[in-house]
Order: C-alpha cells, then sequence, then structure tokens
C-alpha cells in the first residue's frame, strides 16, 4: 500500500475510507453507525446518484468516508458500478471497506473478489452475523481471514455490534499495523495466456491511473466502458489485432465469472458450516402470502390502506393544528406589527411569503409519517416483494416493479417521487416512470379531494372521490400505456432483483431516510413555494391593488371561454392555475376568492351555489391532473437534463387535464 | 428455467442473449454449474428462485434465456404446494 504522509498521522488530513457493498448488505447501517448526523448527502459530480460522505474520528486518526453505491459487481453494467470503480481507481482512497451480508456469503464475495484486482487496501466487514445464525449457518472468521488474507470484522451494524471493531481495524490497517496479503482469484490457466497477449498488445497505451491487468481482464469480460477507452486510444491498426482476440474469446466472460465464483465456493467451503436440514424459515413463510399474484397484492393494498390511514388521521389533524395554532398567529402577530408600514409590504409578507412558508411548514408532518411508513416498508425488505408482484401490472406500461417504489414515494409528493427514479436500472425506463409521476396524486392533492368532495357531494362524497382517483388510475395506465413505444422504443429491460430476508427495521436507518427525504422537500419544494407564492401575490395585487381586477384576474376572465365550455367560472380557473405553486392552495385561493357571502355559510355555500355537479366533478378530476406544481417541475428538469421533456410533460398535463374535465362535464350532464 | 414448476433444483447449463446480460446474469450467481431452485412461477409474469442462498425475482422472458438441467423435484410437499 502507499506510504501515508506524517500529517494524516496526527489527525489533520483524514484517511478516505470508501465504503463498498451489494445491495441488502446493510452497507448505509454500517455508514450511518459510524458518521451519525456528520454526513452529507450530495450527488457525484455531475451524475444525479447520491453521494454521501461522513467522518469518524478514532483515537489516531480522522476518516473521511465515502459511501459508494451499491452494487452487486464492477462491470460498468449500470452508472452505480461505474462511479464506485472510478472512485476506488481515480480518488485511490487509503481504503477500502467491502460490507458483505454473511447470510448470503457467497454471493456478496463476488464484489470482493472484484475489487482485490484494484490497486486498493481492502477489509471485509461481515454483517448481520445475526442472521446467517438463524439460519444455521456457522462462520468461522478467522479461519475466513486466512483463506482470503484480508481482516474480517463480524458484525451486527443494526445492533451496533462490531461498529467499533470495524473503525479499530480500519486504523490498524491504515497505520501498517497489520500486515495485508490478500489472496487474488486465480485467472483460468487458457485466459491466462490471452491476458498476457492483450497486454502485449496494449502496451504502453494504457492511461495512467489504471492498471494494464484489469485493463485486460476487463476487455476481455466485454466491459463497453473500457472497450471504449481502449479502442479510441489505439489507432485502427493496434487495435484490430486486440479486437480479433477478443471476438473470438467472446464466451470468456462467462468462463471469468464462474473462475471467480470457483474461488469463492472454496474460501467459503473453508469458512462456514452449511446446517445439516434446511430450515423453513422466516422468509419464507411470509413470502407465501406476500409473492402470491393473488394475495400478494392484497397484502400490498392492506399495507398501503394502513399507510394512508396514518398519515391521514395522524397528519391532517397535525397539518391543521399547526396552521391554526403556528401560521395563523404568526400572521395576526406580523399583520399587527406592520399595521402603520403600507398595505402591500403586509400583503406580500402575509399572503405572500408567510402562506408559502406556511405550506411548507404545516405539509411536513404529513410527509413525515407518510416517508416513515414507506421506510419501514423499505427497510424490512417488504418493497422488494410489492416490486415482484406489482411487476406484471407494471409491463402494461412497458416498465417494470422496480419502477413502483418511485411511484409510491409519489403518492407522499411528487418531488421525492421523481427524485427516486434514480433506483430504475435504464435511463428510458426512467424518463417513462418520471413522465407517470405527475398522474400519481401526491397528498397535496388528496387532501384538496378530500375537502371539496364533501363541499360539492355530501353524503356521495366518498362515491364522488373513488370516482375521481378510480379515473386517475386509468390514465396512469393508459399514459404509460400510450407512452411506452414512443419513449422506450419498443426497447425490452430485464427485471432482475434481488428479494432481501426480512429483517426488523432499524430505526436509525429509517429515522435518516425521513430525515433526510423531509430535508429534500424542505429545501427544494420549499424555496420554490415561498417564491411563487409571493409573486402570485404580486400577480393578483398589481396593478389596482385589488385581487378582482388585478393581473390574476385578468388571466382568469382571459381564460374564461374555456371556463364555460367546462362549466367553470373565473374563480375556479384562477384556483387552478394557483395549484402550480403548490396543489394545497386550490383550497386557499378559493377561500379568498369565495367570500362569506351575507348569508353565511362560508365557504361551502358560497362555492356550492356557484357550479353545478356535473361541473364540480369535472373541478375534481382536473385538479388532480392539473399542470404539476413548479416543485415538481423543477424535480423533473433536473431529472431528465432536458428543456424539451420538462415542456413536453407540462403540456401533456394541460392537455390530459383539459380534455378530461371537458368529457366529465359533457357527459355529466347527460344525467 | 421459465418452463420449470415450483420446488425443482436444477444446474444452470446455459446462458442466452446478449454478452452485457449473461455477464450481468454470471455476477449474480448464475454462472454455469450454479445449483437453483424454484420457488414460485405461475406461467406468466416474475419468477422468483433461489440461488447461492438469495432469493431473486426474474422476469419471465429473462428466466426463458437460462438454460437449467433438472436435479430432482423437492419431496418436500410443503415447499412444492405453494
Amino acid at each position: 500500500m502507499s506510504e501515508i504522509p506524517a500529517a494524516s498521522m496526527t489527525g489533520e488530513k483524514p484517511i478516505v475510507v470508501a465504503i463498498a457493498g451489494q445491495p441488502n448488505a446493510g452497507k448505509s447501517t454500517v455508514f450511518n453507525m459510524l458518521t451519525g448526523l456528520s454526513q452529507h448527502v450530495g450527488n457525484w459530480p455531475g451524475k444525479t446518484i447520491e453521494q454521501k460522505i461522513g467522518f469518524h474520528h478514532t483515537e489516531r486518526l480522522t476518516l473521511k468516508l465515502v459511501d459508494l453505491p451499491g452494487t452487486y459487481s464492477l462491470t460498468a453494467n449500470s452508472l452505480e458500478e461505474r462511479i464506485a470503480r472510478d472512485f476506488i481507481l481515480r480518488e485511490q482512497p487509503d481504503l477500502v471497506v467491502v460490507i458483505a451480508n454473511a447470510a448470503c456469503l457467497e454471493r456478496n464475495l463476488y464484489l470482493l473478489s472484484e475489487l482485490l484486482a484494484l490497486p486498493a487496501p481492502v477489509v471485509l466487514g461481515l454483517n448481520m452475523m445475526d442472521v446467517a445464525e438463524q439460519q444455521g449457518l456457522q462462520i468461522d472468521t478467522r479461519a475466513l481471514e486466512a483463506a482470503l488474507g484480508l481482516p474480517v470484522v463480524p458484525m451486527v451494524a443494526s445492533r451496533n455490534q462490531g461498529v467499533r471493531d470495524l473503525a479499530r481495524t480500519i486504523e490498524r490497517v491504515v497505520l501498517q499495523l497489520s500486515p495485508l496479503a490478500p489472496h487474488r482469484p486465480e485467472i483460468r490457466s487458457d485466459h491466462k495466456a490471452v491476458l498476457e497477449q492483450i497486454h502485449q498488445l496494449l502496451a504502453d497505451h494504457v492511461p495512467a491511473p489504471y492498471p494494464p491487468d484489469w485493463v485486460s481482464l476487463k476487455l476481455l469480460e466485454g466491459d463497453v466502458e473500457i472497450t471504449e477507452m481502449m479502442r479510441t486510444r489505439l489507432d485502427a491498426a493496434a487495435w484490430e489485432p486486440v479486437h480479433d482476440i477478443l471476438k473470438a474469446h467472446e464466451d470468456a466472460v462467462l468462463a471469468i465469472a464462474s473462475g471467480r465464483y470457483t474461488w469463492i465456493e472454496r474460501i467459503v467451503r473453508a469458512a462456514v458450516t452449511q446446517p445439516r436440514v434446511s430450515q423453513i424459515t422466516l422468509t419464507e413463510r411470509l413470502d407465501r402470502l406476500a409473492t402470491h399474484p393473488v394475495g400478494g397484492v392484497f397484502v400490498l393494498l392492506g399495507i398501503l390502506g394502513v399507510a394512508f390511514g396514518l398519515t391521514f388521521s395522524v397528519g391532517v389533524p397535525l397539518q391543521r393544528g399547526l396552521d391554526t395554532y403556528v401560521v395563523q398567529t404568526v400572521a395576526e402577530w406580523l399583520r399587527a406589527a406592520l399595521a402603520r408600514s403600507p398595505l402591500w409590504l403586509s400583503g406580500l409578507l402575509v399572503d405572500g411569503i408567510l402562506a408559502g412558508a406556511g405550506i411548507v411548514l404545516t405539509f411536513t408532518p404529513v410527509l413525515a409519517i407518510f416517508f416513515a411508513v414507506l421506510g419501514v416498508l423499505e427497510d424490512t425488505g417488504f418493497m422488494a416483494r410489492a416490486a415482484y408482484v406489482t411487476d406484471r401490472y407494471m409491463h402494461v406500461m412497458g416498465l417494470h416493479g422496480k419502477s413502483f417504489l418511485p411511484l409510491c414515494l409519489g403518492l407522499g409528493c411528487n418531488v421525492p417521487g421523481v427524485l427516486c427514479t434514480r433506483i430504475i436500472d435504464s435511463p428510458r425506463a426512467r424518463l417513462l416512470t418520471i413522465l407517470l409521476m405527475p398522474l400519481v396524486p401526491c397528498a397535496a392533492r388528496l387532501a384538496v379531494l378530500a375537502v371539496l368532495a364533501p363541499i360539492f357531494f355530501g353524503t356521495a362524497a366518498i362515491w364522488a372521490a373513488i370516482g375521481v382517483l378510480s379515473l386517475n388510475l386509468l390514465l396512469l395506465f393508459g399514459l404509460g400505456y400510450g407512452l411506452h413505444e414512443l419513449v422506450l422504443g419498443g426497447e425490452h429491460f430485464a427485471f432482475i432483483m434481488e428479494l432481501p430476508l426480512y429483517h426488523w427495521p432499524n430505526w436509525r436507518t429509517i429515522g435518516l431516510f425521513v430525515w433526510q427525504h423531509l430535508l429534500e422537500f424542505v429545501k427544494r419544494a420549499g424555496t420554490v413555494i415561498v417564491f411563487m407564492s409571493a409573486l402570485i401575490w404580486v400577480l393578483s395585487y398589481l396593478p389596482t391593488g385589488d385581487l378582482y381586477t388585478g393581473y390574476l384576474a385578468h388571466a382568469g376572465h382571459w381564460v374564461s371561454p374555456l371556463g364555460n365550455l367546462l362549466g367553470l367560472d373565473w374563480r375556479m380557473l384562477v384556483a387552478l392555475l394557483t395549484s402550480m405553486v403548490a396543489k394545497e392552495n386550490t383550497l386557499a385561493t378559493l377561500s379568498v376568492l369565495y367570500p362569506t357571502g351575507p348569508a353565511g355559510g362560508g365557504l361551502t355555500a358560497a362555492l356550492v351555489h356557484s357550479i353545478t355537479p356535473a361541473a364540480a366533478l369535472a373541478f375534481l378530476v382536473m385538479q388532480m391532473t392539473f399542470i404539476p406544481c413548479v416543485a415538481t417541475m423543477a424535480a423533473i428538469k433536473q431529472e431528465v437534463h432536458s428543456w424539451k421533456w420538462t415542456l413536453f410533460s407540462i403540456l401533456l398535463m394541460l392537455v390530459i387535464s383539459l380534455v378530461i374535465g371537458l368529457l366529465v362535464y359533457r357527459v355529466g350532464l347527460l344525467f | 428455467m421459465s418452463d420449470l414448476q415450483p420446488g425443482v433444483r436444477g444446474v444452470v447449463r446455459q446462458l442466452y442473449g446478449g454478452q452485457a446480460f449473461t455477464g450481468r446474469l454470471s455476477s449474480l450467481g448464475f454462472t454455469l454449474g450454479a445449483e437453483i431452485t424454484i420457488i414460485r412461477n405461475d406461467g406468466h409474469g416474475p419468477i422468483l428462485v433461489v440461488v447461492r442462498g438469495t432469493r431473486m425475482a426474474l422476469g419471465f422472458g429473462e428466466a426463458a434465456k437460462i438454460l437449467v438441467e433438472i436435479l430432482a423435484e423437492s419431496t418436500d410437499s410443503e415447499r412444492i404446494h405453494e
């Protein structure tokens, strides 16, 4: 390993430690345990993959921990794999920690076998020892250490066991107190000769941080990125012999992977005692129901029902309470304090900025509860089953099960839903999922529906709401079906997904899941909502200082011919327009534009008198499908990196909303 | 593999498809000679299979690209009739 600069010994310059691991190995838990809240969440430079960096202090060192994306291998199949290996090659961390799941050691050691081909010292953290034990596996960590030639630390990260040992081992290796002599997987003899040949042909053409041996191996494995890199580096004449060799050994990729697994099997045999009789585990029992094509759907619907029940029975009263006791109190106080200043100033501050900030504040508990429930489902392993069960339905839209989680997250708020599409491997499938996201009714739109349906339809509200939501779901599937040819271009994506073992949720992991999603919501949606809320206020105030004659009202009157078609007057149209700031704005706008009449009765009476049932239903449908809120638009733009697709999404939703609204109204008039 | 009933154990004999696809499958443990057990196969939709101690979901089309030699039908009746 490389020499360590003297400064790092004294803890001045942090030691860089990369944490690698396959998905479901508990890598994030280990990272969270080591770094706590000292972590910084950002993006990998130029990429939309999340990067987490945190610090940990041992007795003698400061460790800068970098959480690499969870990957099964390092063969540039996905962006994540590219990021992980580029980091190790280019940034040359002082140490790489591989977190492996002890309960499925064979497959988890595959990543290790690939990492050992890279020039970085490695320590193995053997996580989930408790799960392995429950399955009757006996793992001799000393034997494993001897077979691998690496330090191995047994851990149960979810119970904070072994985490300190891991830090101590890292320290020992970095300070060169424990010698490293890793045993590397052997290459099959017939491939050795081929590799040697390639190696010689490449000669000095391999660029700096890449080890020539490794580049030769990756070429033989058909690695697209490395092949492209070498093809452009060599001139055509020099590349041709290399290309010929690779073409003749196209099937080497299978042999190389098999070779690694043979190496792993030998190590596992030396260190692991398998149970004689395989037990029927909890996972098997639960999966019998959870993955059943019919039963699984009912389980999923039941769980989602509970999630919404919790969100709305706890979250919505909290939201109202915050609004009444915090936002309104502050508003009154502000108004009183600003009584002597110009009217526009208190208007802008109270009705513009504070109203926007209030939306963000009062909406946070609703989202916190929803994210907590989803966090539990994700952490226990249930979400993977949901993806499995929903896969066949997603196929209607040319997508597969992996798109289910982001769409489900979108039920809370479309913004994190759009961001979560990063878990989808294929860029085109990702784009399609993002385009469908605005049709997922977010909690804000559901809240509007829950308030307006009883006002419009009284006791029949529940049927109206169910009808509107069913139409929403139908539109989602219909749009997916209609768009997938266009967006995916007939491309087919492999659905390969691990179903991890069920385990008890780790509260710290869930806490961080909720915290990070909320932070993202407040940061992204928050700033946009406050700004837009202020802007809308300005538009409603200027130029006359009167809501009924301002620019906003003008805009409403200007589109009122359209409203006539839909049976809606200008005030309803303005409510729709302001829902672009934040969907719950619909309610706020309506209550401002429909002032309580002299007869009393508030919003309810004023609204009911001004609208026919058919138009009311059309309004509800349009409200659910109208142009996405600005926060969602911003998220879409950020994730698809294209104005074209962002505008497409906005126009698409506008057209859908108008056409469906018109249809519902016209059909409604027949009854 | 897509034709196999739940409970069937087998050995992977061949992978069909492009280099990227077979490379990905083999890195996940579906190497030539690897033992698999079918957990769930409803004749359409994704298939659930155990390979190297891990439960994997595979699309029906993807499973059809894995040629498997049958070793034994499981005698554990509880496991067959899910």
